[in-house]
């Protein structure tokens, strides 16, 4: 054992948080046992990393965040080279050379050289402009750029990435986070929260772009943009790197040290030299990494307790929490959050409030927390793992808190029957707890249906469906039965509200996407929920989503309907059942050419050529679209026909012109997909001579203006039409019945008529959203503008022109000349 | 039998399927997720439906006129209906795709 009388030499490589601490343990132990020697590449003394972030938004000055002033070095006789890289470690004459060419030598070593930022290998990547975070130079760099207010890409959206967006957003710029993985800070949070955290953030005015895969950095002599893998280009005047860290191990490698992924180092810190010590983020412990301080912290105290010859002291693992330092967004989030057949999960979501809560379980015990918007209890949480504590006695209240376990075990439902009245249970139609009670009891309601038709709560986005169910089971005991979601179909249990949500939410814009995402549990779907699929993203993304045509059932595949011999039938569009002698002339010859079989004039008011072999199908489409023809989509769950009677134009009891209005509604709606097959119909007068009043969407003129009717059938079920309301002009009329179809696309579920639709979520609601709240109105009338421009494609002259030109044609044709040779 | 080319790979989408006019009827030639490769009679075990017109998931194909399901792999219907098709052997050397069908009796000669 060496005496204190003789000081040893330790030389100190780094001098971030990690030897920071370690020094103060140091001198606190053994003050007399050590000269000590700092080099540290920045030119500065240790301060506080963590906070950086705050003195990128201004919350914080850099004198603040100082954890050791100069003063300090004085008074422990620290000698600090600020500003001097070591590179070399000569192990034989135990010495460090700096690049300013000082020699230094050691009897103990101790290496806390940090991370360095992964840069990520793409053209450009060195552009003046291209910044990573990492220390104070960095920050400085930032807030000479935020000054011009220009424009920032981010790339990464992890807890630095999203840390610098936020900083450089509150300096004025304009900030757009590219993020690789789905969701935000995938490793530490889970996707519901990932989405949560999104969504705040997009609130702060920060644009979030996922699945996004950097391709280049685009500009002459400095950033100008950014390029990315899907072709998209954006303009950039910066360019922060944040897509990880790797352990500073270069040196030490150099040095002929045992490294991997960092410098490795055994319980005790030490490195295989025995005399050199690492600490930090540039070491590896038991096969880990660490980019947190807890852990490095832990790493200071066993090193000071080794150099102060405690030989015991030993590192042990331990998990750390995730917070992000982003003002007024609270995450939380520690341990293990994967899913697997051995674990459990409790799940609390109070969309309201943007409460998100996920435990995972393990044997009765916590081994992962995920707390968002309300993390008081997330040191709680992970003392219990910490601890291992079996929770089994209060699993039922545990997502709850701390504050909900009293002596004896409480009820489940205690949480949901302690909050007040008015506590707001459906945050998208702010309905609150007390109305919901009070019509359950007051109009003797009895499910999650009556509820939602009586209330509306769950009637939208759904997610507060649970807390729904919940407040039934309360006030009706026992005799409440919740009904289980009906899964869309064997490949998943989520029921098709729930997907829809769901796409939306994760912002979901492929079908393996969602298959993944939502764990669907084929590698491929079914045909049944593939084309439901295909039509959610195509409702829901329009001009994102690239259909897939393998989704969609062979009629709309080949835009044509198969009939029972394998052929097809064409019908082309008549405009609200208008034709003339040129249209049936083409139609005629058509028949001719083609010796089409049958020829039959439509419950919809046009004509339907029956019997056509499928290799004929692009030449019959040829002639037609030479003669203006497009298709009819008698095969869509899309707009089908808008029949109309002969109204003003010559009927002596005609009010409006009926002709023209179904005429023009044709044309605005054509080629729109919808959840189901949508019908409609324009009548002149209440004699009704179209039957709007069985159809999807009727309308019938009177003296007054036009009176929309909706949510008949004359199928499987016939029921008369709904009064939606009466509007004046035959603008309005086009703008009530284009919205309440775009409402009904993004609410319907995949084959549901509207009058089942609407009878789902409440005709008085549809009644309120559509003639009353004109914001939402004109927002779904502009949507579904929005969308056509995507739609109105015809899909005949598009094959003709040799789109999915393989469907049309056999592979080969295998003769008897060909077999014989 | 024989092998006979009947076309590459590229010629087939994914989860999709391609027909092929023999002398004993078309046969149906699938391709799915990952590119496996699979031909069967192209004609519904139940009505006689064109099996090549329907919506290709895992190995297995759904009948576009009345959505029973069809293995690829057995040509058996799957789930509670009872029925199958012919299956027919499939080689595949690179790109190219060899199916074994036997040859019409003039062909023979
Ligand atoms: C051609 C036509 C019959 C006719 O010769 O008049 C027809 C033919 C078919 N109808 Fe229809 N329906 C036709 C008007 C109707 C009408 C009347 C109307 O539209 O005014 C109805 C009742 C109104 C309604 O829809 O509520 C009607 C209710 C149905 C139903 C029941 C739908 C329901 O939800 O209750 C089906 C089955 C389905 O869609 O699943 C159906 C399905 C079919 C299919 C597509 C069956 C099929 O899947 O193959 C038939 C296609 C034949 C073909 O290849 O063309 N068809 N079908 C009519 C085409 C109209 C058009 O121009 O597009
Ligand atoms: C913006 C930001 C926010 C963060 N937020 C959090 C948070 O909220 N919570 C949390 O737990 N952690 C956070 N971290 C991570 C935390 O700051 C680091 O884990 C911690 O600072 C690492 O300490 P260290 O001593 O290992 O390395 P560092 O603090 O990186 O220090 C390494 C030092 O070594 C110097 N050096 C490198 N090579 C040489 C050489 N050859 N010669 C001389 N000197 C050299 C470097 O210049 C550097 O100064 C954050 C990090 C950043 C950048
Ligand atoms: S009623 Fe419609 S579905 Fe039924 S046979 Fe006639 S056309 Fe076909
Ligand atoms: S013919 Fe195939 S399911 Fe009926």
């Amino acid at each position: 054992m060496e005496t204190a009388a003789k000081k040893q030499k330790l030389v100190v490589i780094g001098n971030g948080m990690a030897p920071g601490r370690a020094l103060e343990h140091l001198f606190e132990m053994a003050p007399e046992t050590y000269d000590v020697t700092i080099f540290n590449a920045e030119p500065r003394v240790n301060y506080d990393r963590i906070m950086l972030s705050p003195v990128l938004s201004g919350e914080k000055e850099f004198e603040e965040i100082i954890i050791h002033g100069d003063g300090w070095y004085i008074k422990h006789g620290i000698t600090l080279y600020k500003g001097h890289k070591i590179i070399g470690i000569d192990r034989q004459a135990k010495t460090v050379t700096s690049d300013a060419g000082t020699i230094e030598s050691y009897d103990k070593l101790l290496i806390a050289t940090g991370s360095v930022p992964f840069v990520l290998p793409v053209p450009g990547n060195n552009l003046p402009g291209v910044l990573t975070y990492r220390d104070l130079d960095d920050v400085n760099a930032m807030l000479l750029a935020a000054q011009s207010r220009a424009k920032a890409v981010v790339i990464g959206g992890g807890l630095l990435g999203l840390e610098a967006a936020a900083g450089l957003k509150s300096r004025g710029m304009d900030v757009t986070v590219l993020h690789i993985m789905p969701t935000l800070m995938e490793r530490q949070l889970d996707p519901a929260a990932g989405y949560l955290l999104e969504q705040a953030v997009e609130q702060r005015g920060i644009r979030v772009m996922t699945k996004a895969s950097t391709k280049e950095i685009l500009g002459q002599n400095k950033v100008e943009g950014v390029l990315l893998a899907d072709g998209t280009t954006l303009p950039a005047d910066l360019v922060v790197m944040a897509a990880g860290i790797r352990p500073n191990a270069m040196l030490a490698k150099e040095a002929g040290l045992e490294t991997n992924r960092g410098i490795v180092v055994n319980a005790g810190m030490q490195t295989s030299d025995p005399d050199i010590f690492a600490i930090g983020e540039c070491a590896e412990v038991a096969g880990q990494c660490y980019g947190l301080v807890a852990p490095l912290y832990e790493m200071a105290r066993v090193v000071s307790a080794q150099l102060a010859d405690d030989a015991d002291a030993k590192f042990v693992h331990s998990e750390t929490p995730t917070k992000l330092k982003v003002t007024g967004i609270n995450l939380f989030s520690v341990g293990d959050l994967g899913e697997g057949d051995d674990r459990q999960e409790i799940v609390l979501r109070d969309a309201a409030a943007g409460v998100y809560k996920r435990l995972v379980l393990k044997d009765d015990r916590i081994i992962g927390t995920v707390l968002y918007g309300e993390t008081s209890d997330g040191a709680w949480f992970h003392d219990l793992t910490k601890k291992r504590t079996d929770i089994s006695e209060m699993r039922d209240t545990l997502i709850f808190g701390q504050s909900y376990q009293g002596g004896s075990p409480l009820d489940p439902m205690a949480a949901v029957a302690a909050l007040p009245d008015d506590a707001e249970i459906c945050g998208c139609n702010g309905i609150c707890k007390g109305k919901i009670t009070g019509a359950i009891s007051g109009k003797g309601l009895t499910s999650l249906d009556d509820v939602r038709v009586h209330t509306k709560a769950s009637a939208s986005c759904g997610s507060c469906t649970g807390l729904v169910e919940q407040l039934l089971v309360l006030t009706l005991g026992d005799s409440y039965n919740p009904s289980a979601v009906t899964p869309m179909c064997s490949c998943t249990d989520l029921g098709h509200d729930d997907v829809r949500r769901l796409i939306k939410a994760k912002k979901l814009k492929s079908i393996p996407a969602v298959m993944q995402e939502l764990e669907w549990k084929t590698s491929c779907g079914c045909a049944k929920c593939r084309p439901a699929l295909n039509y959610y993203l195509v409702a829901d993304w329009p001009d994102e989503y690239a259909d897939d045509y393998q989704s969609r059932f062979i009629n709309e595949r080949v835009h044509a309907n198969i009939q029972k011999d394998g052929t097809y039938s064409v019908v082309p569009r008549m405009w609200g059942g208008v034709t003339n002698s040129k249209e049936l002339r083409a139609i005629a010859d058509v028949v001719d050419k083609f010796a089409i079989p049958a020829v039959k004039v439509t419950g919809g008011q046009r004509i339907d050529m029956l019997g056509i072999k499928k290799e004929d199908l692009p030449a019959v489409w040829a002639d037609l679209g030479k003669a203006g023809f497009v298709s009819g989509q008698a095969y869509a769950k899309g707009l089908r026909t808008v029949k109309t009677c002969v109204g003003t134009d010559w009927c002596r009891f005609g009010t409006q012109d009926s002709t023209g209005l179904g005429i023009r509604i044709e044309k605005f709606m054509w080629g729109s997909w919808t959840p189901a097959k949508v019908k409609m119909a324009v009548s002149g007068c209440p004699r009704n001579c179209a039957e709007a009043t069985c159809k999807d969407v009727g309308i019938i003129c009177v003296d007054s203006g036009y009176e929309i009717h909706f949510a008949g059938a004359a199928g499987l079920d016939i029921k008369g039409t709904e009064v939606l309301g009466l509007v004046k002009t035959e603008d309005e009329a086009l703008e009530h019945v284009v919205a309440l179809t775009q409402m009904y696309r993004e609410q319907g579920r995949y084959l549901e008529r509207i009058y089942k639709w609407a009878k789902r979520v409440g005709l008085d609601e549809i009644r309120r959203q559509i003639m009353q709240d004109e914001v939402k109105r004109r927002g779904y009338f502009d949507r579904f503008v929005f969308s056509q421009t995507f739609a109105q494609v015809d899909p005949w002259s598009e094959r003709v022109s040799g789109v999915d030109k393989h469907e049309f044609q056999p592979m080969a044709k295998i003769g008897y000349q060909q077999a014989a040779e | 039998m024989n092998w006979i080319e009947i076309g590459t790979i590229n010629d087939i989408p994914r989860r999709g399927a391609r027909c092929v006019n023999t002398p004993h009827g078309k046969i149906a030639v699938f391709r799915t997720m990952e590119d496996q490769i699979f031909a069967i009679d192209d004609h519904c075990p139940h009505k006689g439906g064109p099996l090549s017109q329907g919506i290709v998931h895992g190995a297995a194909v759904t009948c576009p006129l009345h959505n029973w399901v069809i293995s690829l792999e057995t040509g058996k219907a799957l789930g509670a209906d009872e029925g199958s098709v012919k299956t027919i052997a499939i080689r595949l050397d690179g790109d190219r795709i060899l199916a074994l069908l036997e040859l019409a009796t003039v062909a023979a000669e």
